[in-house]
């Protein structure tokens, strides 16, 4: 009985905060866009959605926008898996300072970060110069994909190091002496104990990353280039520049399905033994 | 105790209409702030300045509604025109406008193809949307190319030879598309398939040589000699130039109105349907149509305004253009809603690339 009034409150946050904006949003993608405050009118019209669906030039954004995601999930979990391992594993007085140090950059706006690495990464900026005082061409990295990938794997680091850092934190140190004490080598025992311990929290860490990355609009809009396309910023687009709602509400749908899949992967991953 | 809170607010509800503001949405760079400050001590009505850097800005806001603003610069086509369409703006009362007698008469009946009987709003600047060139880089990179037409631009053989020291083009579907149709020699409103095919092959056969696509302008990139050629408004390439000399780096900024014609553009000071203050909005609507107010603006910004009276104190009048000038304009018409999504994925595969 006491957990009737909890429940009550998931589903009032589930219809008010997912399920009403995305029937809005259904409506708008079904409408035809008119000369109109707000500039659309329901038709029960399929254009937008087929169009959303079919478009060549919509299907390269979204591959450009998974790619980004993949590239920052992977980037974030080669950097951030070692960082929270060596948090997890430092002298527990430290790992509250460590922990904080990871945090600490969100105590500063998210776009003030992202323009800060603009004067890092533009011509002449600061690495520029580094390459340059080392002897080596400057890499001009300022409007380029890896700019925009940098920037990616920055911003998302934390999502991936707190959430794999919760899962090592709670292990239990017993069974990696265990395995060592039974003659498992030290390599043996982080690939046999210690990462099979902690791959909940990867999986979070791995989602917390992708799904908003995919969408992510203001990373590729400040450090990517003219030729960067992604999804956001075409949603962006077509929303801000075009005025058409219909066809941005419809690519906002059909991203839906798209970044359902990591989360189930992850109740699959959390359903085994 | 609900009924009292609705109390209060009913209440409280004309106490914010009254309110001594007005909120203005203009473009960047495209007032003379002291005009601001003197309104504020004529009338006591404080201000809140906000820029928009493309119509694409201005109309989203406005069309989603409850955009809060009370003073809104649309360019006559096709924004102006399209907002009235939609309802999205309110009639002006002429009476509570007196300078209006001040406007040039010839000016406004040629906005009247995007508002006729000149219901919905005055004159506020106008320009026309050609190139901003630096000669010196560009003769340093490419001797020969020809500088007064749009040839420079949308022949990849002059432009491959011109992005060495850097193009930029406008990030504006809206404003660079009549333009390469005129270039091309067709009618700059052509909504035919064909035509835009043509449009797109033109651009695709130049996009390699584009730097980047800039909002509002390239006035920062042209002053500072970051980029050598832009496509730009005529008063944001004068800023320019001005701030160039101001910098004293050797940059010399010039406007170019290509031969083959040049797009003119009127900014329209309008009052949208939803605005709080239509009181304030008069008055700065009637505050900036004085002369003496009118001569700053166009000082400060190097457009031309649309008050005659206003000349005697502008600095320098060349930035009025000539009549033979004047003869190679053309103004576009609206652009139906199904020719839209044709233009909007043209522009869309220009960006991209491909």
């Amino acid at each position: 009985m006491t957990r009737l009034p909890a429940l009550g409150l998931a589903w009032a946050w589930l219809v008010l905060f997912a399920l009403a904006p995305l029937a809005a949003i259904a409506i708008v993608a079904l409408s035809a866009p008119a000369d109109s405050v707000p500039p659309f009118v329901f038709a029960w019209d399929l254009t937008s959605l087929g169009a959303a669906a079919t478009d060549p030039l919509y299907r390269s954004a979204l591959g450009l926008s998974l790619r980004l995601a993949a590239i920052a999930a992977a980037g974030c979990l080669a950097l951030g898996y070692p960082m929270a391992l060596a948090i997890a594993r430092a002298p527990a007085r430290w790992r509250g300072v460590l922990l904080l140090a990871a945090m600490l950059p969100f105590w500063t706006g998210f776009t003030m970060r992202i323009s800060a690495w603009i004067g890092l990464l533009r011509d002449d900026g600061w690495i520029d110069r580094a390459f340059v005082l080392l002897g080596f061409a400057p890499p001009r990295l300022l409007y380029t994909d890896t700019a925009m990938w940098i920037g990616a794997i920055y911003s998302y680091l934390p999502f991936m190091v707190l959430p794999i850092y919760a899962r090592l934190s709670k292990r239990d140190p017993g069974l990696e002496d265990a395995a060592a004490d039974l003659g498992c080598a030290p390599v043996w025992v982080f690939f046999r104990v210690t990462l099979p311990l902690s791959l909940p929290g990867v999986a979070a860490g791995v989602a917390l990353v992708f799904i908003p990355a995919t969408g992510e609009f203001v990373i590729p809009e400040l450090l990517g280039g003219p030729g960067a396309r992604l999804i956001g910023r075409v949603l962006w687009d077509e929303f801000f520049n075009n005025r058409d709602w219909p066809m941005a509400a419809s690519l906002a749908i059909l991203l839906l399905p798209i970044l359902l899949v990591p989360p189930l992967c992850v109740r699959l991953a959390r359903r085994r033994p | 105790m609900k009924r009292l809170i609705f109390a209060l607010l009913l209440l409280a509800a004309p106490a914010w209409a009254q309110e001594k503001i007005l909120n203005i949405y203009n473009w960047t760079d495209y007032i003379d702030p002291a005009v601001l400050q003197k309104f504020t001590a004529e009338t006591g009505i404080k201000i809140r300045y906000d820029v928009f850097d493309s119509l694409e800005t201005l109309e989203a806001k406005l069309l989603a509604g409850r955009s809060g603003y009370d003073i809104v610069a649309p360019s006559n086509e096709p924004s102006f025109s399209r907002l009235i369409r939609a309802g999205a703006l309110s009639p002006l009362d002429r009476g509570k406008i007196p300078n209006w007698a001040n406007l040039d008469a010839a000016a406004m009946r040629r906005v009247e193809t995007s508002d006729p009987g000149n219901k919905y709003g005055a004159i506020y600047l106008w320009g026309t949307m050609g190139l901003g060139v630096l000669p010196d880089k560009i003769a340093a990179v490419a001797p020969g190319v020809p500088l007064d037409s749009w040839d420079l631009l949308f022949k990849p053989e002059h432009a491959k030879r011109v992005a060495a020291c850097g193009i930029v083009m406008m990030d504006s579907a809206i404003d660079v598309i009549p333009s390469v149709l005129k270039f091309l020699g067709k009618n700059p409103d052509s909504h035919a398939p064909e035509d835009l095919a043509a449009v797109e092959k033109v651009l695709l056969s130049i996009r390699p040589y584009i730097r980047n696509f800039a909002n509002g302008g390239a006035l920062e990139a042209l002053a500072t000699g970051q980029a050598c050629l832009a496509f730009d408004y005529s008063g944001d390439v004068a800023q320019a130039a001005r701030r160039a000399k101001e910098g004293n780096k050797g940059v010399a900024v010039r406007y170019v109105a290509p031969k083959e014609g040049v797009q003119a553009g009127y900014d329209m000071l309008a009052i949208p349907a939803d605005a709080p203050h239509k009181e304030a909005a008069h008055a700065f609507i009637d505050f900036v149509l004085r002369p003496d107010i009118m001569a700053a603006i166009s000082n400060a910004t190097h457009y031309p305004n649309a008050v005659p009276a206003s000349r005697a104190s502008i600095a320098d009048l060349s930035i009025f253009p000539s009549d033979a000038e004047i003869s190679r304009y053309f103004v576009i018409g609206p652009v139906p809603q199904a020719a839209e999504r044709l233009r909007t994925r043209l522009w869309a595969r220009f960006k991209a690339g491909s």
